[in-house]
């Protein structure tokens, strides 16, 4: 059963190769061929696999996607703006079902040193350009990611640039048609000693009300001395899926901050995969889900300290309502050779209901005797005390609750230091807790 | 103003209130005072209405309605105000914004227009400067990491801003030391009017030195045992409940 609709992607890759970005490009041709066959073998996660425990994919293994074709004008720049952070002066890219949408985009006056293009003809005109950071690696999922990638963002940010605004790279989904799928890849290279940020949005265009999946792949690489601060939306339409997998690198001295908030789909996964890979380097990982109705979120993280005296910090939240299932795993791996490694994690949730459901699986894995390293989880609900003072002060259920959950989440939302950025948040979380209502 | 009947609330399947009543005039001060597990905090809660508190018998009327079929916010919105023994630390909400949407539920419920950010701040600041209260608190997490006294302060801080009909304040003087007390007391006195009245339940007549109550209950085993003028207060500070206590043991 599996296997049919697993060959399905298959045989759409067989159809549909030829008409891929960079067709005839060797590498890249062989390196798509790798991927397929990848994806063939180990066909879809189970909850048997190990790191798939907790979230199973029938819903969407059980279903026929096919690419989602360019569409123009079915979006419209009015259409951004609920997805756009008010006053928020940026660089803005916009694909929209995966394809990237110029007249929409917004990065003409891009300073000297930053280079910012769509992947789809960045493969076309100059595919050997990217070719050291574009491999294939992650779970299945991202394998069919690398076998079928057409459109993305590339950014890279010259040696010690500072990028004066951050780019917002907004990925739309329409949802035209039932069971569509994009694949977006993005690469975002912060080469030594610059600085940047970048946000991510997906997002379910108004209306999206088909199923519809979106399986993306990030690539990061943080070079020597360099800092980048990447933040996520992810708010996908009630019924999409969204799969995504972040690989990120960091080198000597460099600091990857990233942040990661997921609101949207009906099943989601985010996956972070950062390796430190060069000693004094810094990796942030701070994230929110809020979930409610029957979806399913997760947050998968690894952070791998691969040379010494490198800091890592994580930080998760999570508020789960209705049916909801919240899944938060943090794995620290420390190698032999990273000694002085100083890595925390910490991940706390707050159950809504008697219903909602969370799972955390922290996990440490160190190989190094100097370390200092921690973790912890914590879940609970909201506290009756709290709830009945607030009542006993005129305030109803429903509004206490609201206060509550906003000063749970209020901690992690602070520490978004772009105040544009960080009123967005709020607007995303007042209008989730306005549709508990 | 408000008639309680034979009223007994049982907590945890345990009976802690054995037939109480009592009944509050507008314009009056009562003090209820008793030993400790008297069941004084219990009454407190059922009468603001606390999950847990299960009413087995009897009956309050509060201005001619039954309070107990009544929410919680429902019985604040109509003027029933309970200053809290322990009030709770709520990380994550800032006191002025809790304040503020509490003024103005309440102002709502009343059909008066809500307040502002300006004339809120301004009617805030009003009221925490009589109370000798630094403003600073009210930008921090509502309750944490507050003293006991700032804690009381607090309380009574909302009670003004609230107007209530009806305070019911519980053990509001522990924890003070003797200036806290007399700027806590002012407040309370403050809010004596005509068209309200207060509950004073505490442990010892210190606070009564401050408020004189019109009248003066005692609280011992679910049952008022005493009542009387404030001369009553005095006769527990020198005596003890003791004898108090000792007396219906022998009736």
């Amino acid at each position: 059963m599996n296997k049919d609709f697993q060959s399905a992607y298959m045989d759409a890759f067989a159809v549909s190769r030829k008409c891929l970005p960079g067709q005839g490009v060797g590498w890249l041709d062989a390196l798509r061929s790798r991927a397929i066959e990848r994806f063939g073998e180990a066909g879809f996660p189970t909850p048997r696999d190990e790191m798939w425990k907790f979230t199973n994919l029938r819903p969407l293994t059980r279903q026929t996607f096919t690419l989602a074709p360019r569409r123009e004008n079915s979006v419209t720049l009015e259409d951004l703006s609920p997805h756009l952070p008010d006053g928020l002066a940026c660089y803005r890219m916009v694909f929209v079902d995966g394809h990237y949408r110029a007249d929409l985009s917004n990065f003409g006056d891009l300073p000297r040193g930053v280079h910012l293009s769509s992947l789809a003809q960045t493969l076309e005109s100059d595919a050997d350009s990217v070719r050291p950071y574009i491999t294939d690696h992650g779970d299945s999922p991202a394998a069919l990611n690398t076998a079928f990638m057409s459109d993305g963002a590339v950014l890279t940010i010259d040696e010690n640039i500072t990028l004066d605004r951050p780019v917002h790279l907004l990925y739309l989904a329409t949802a035209g048609e039932d069971a569509q799928l994009s694949h977006p890849r993005s690469l975002i290279v912060a080469h030594a000693g610059s600085h940047a940020t970048v946000i991510e949005s997906y997002a379910g265009a108004a209306g999206a009300a088909n199923i519809y999946w979106t399986n993306a792949v990030t690539e990061v690489i943080v070079e020597g001395d360099a800092s980048l601060k990447h933040v996520k939306f992810q708010n996908e339409g009630h019924a999409g899926f969204h799969l995504a997998a972040t690989r990120v690198r960091i080198e000597t001295g460099a600091t990857y901050d990233s942040f990661v908030a997921q609101l949207g789909a009906r099943l989601a996964r985010n996956e972070i995969v950062a390796s430190l890979d060069g000693e004094h380097a810094t990796c942030r990982l701070k994230g929110l889900f809020l979930g409610r109705g029957k979806q399913h979120l997760d947050s998968t993280t690894l952070v791998d300290h691969a040379k010494p005296s490198c800091h890592s910090d994580e930080f998760y939240k999570g508020v789960l309502d209705g049916d909801a299932h919240g899944v938060f795993q943090g794995k620290i791996i420390v190698r032999p050779d990273a000694q002085k490694t100083d890595a925390h994690q910490l991940s706390n949730n707050l159950l809504l209901s008697k219903t909602a459901q969370v799972d955390t699986k922290p996990e440490l894995e160190i190989y190094a005797d100097d370390v200092q390293c921690s973790h912890g989880a914590a879940t609970g609900e909201l506290d009756a005390d709290a709830l009945f003072y607030m009542r006993a002060r005129g305030l109803d259920a429903a509004e206490a609750q609201r206060m509550l959950v906003k000063g749970f989440i209020g901690e992690i939302v602070g520490t978004i230091e772009l105040p544009e950025l960080a009123a967005h948040m709020e607007r995303c979380v007042a209008a989730w807790l306005a549709r508990g209502e | 103003m408000l008639e309680i009947k034979n009223l007994s609330v049982a907590v945890d399947g345990k009976e802690i209130l054995l037939g109480i009543d009592l009944t509050v005039q507008a314009g009056e001060v009562h003090a209820i005072m008793g030993p400790n597990g008297s069941g004084k905090s219990t009454l407190a809660y059922a009468l603001a209405g606390r999950e847990g508190y299960e009413v087995t018998g009897g009956s309050v009327l509060y201005q001619g309605r039954d309070l107990l079929e009544l929410s919680p916010e429902e019985r604040a919105c109509e003027g029933v105000f309970l200053g809290f023994q322990y009030p709770v630390e709520i990380p994550g909400v800032v006191g002025m914004n809790f304040l503020k949407s509490a003024t103005n539920a309440v102002r709502r419920h009343r059909g008066e227009a809500e307040l502002d950010a300006i004339d809120f701040l301004k009617l805030v600041r009003e009221k925490a400067e009589l109370l000798k209260m630094d403003e600073k608190l009210l930008h921090r997490a509502l309750n944490v990491g507050f003293s006991g006294g700032e804690k009381k302060r607090n309380e009574v801080l909302q009670m003004a801003m609230l107007e209530p009909r009806l305070a019911i304040l519980d053990e509001t003087d522990s924890g003070l030391d003797i200036d806290a007390l007399r700027i806590v007391g002012d407040g309370i006195n403050r809010l004596r009017g005509p068209d309200r009245a207060i509950l004073l339940i505490t442990h010892y007549q210190r606070l009564l030195n401050y408020v004189t109550p019109d009248k003066v209950h005692v609280l011992a085993g679910g049952k008022i045992i005493k009542s009387g003028s404030s001369e009553l207060a005095l006769e527990v500070e020198h005596e003890g409940y003791g004898p108090m206590m000792a007396e219906l043991a022998v009736a």
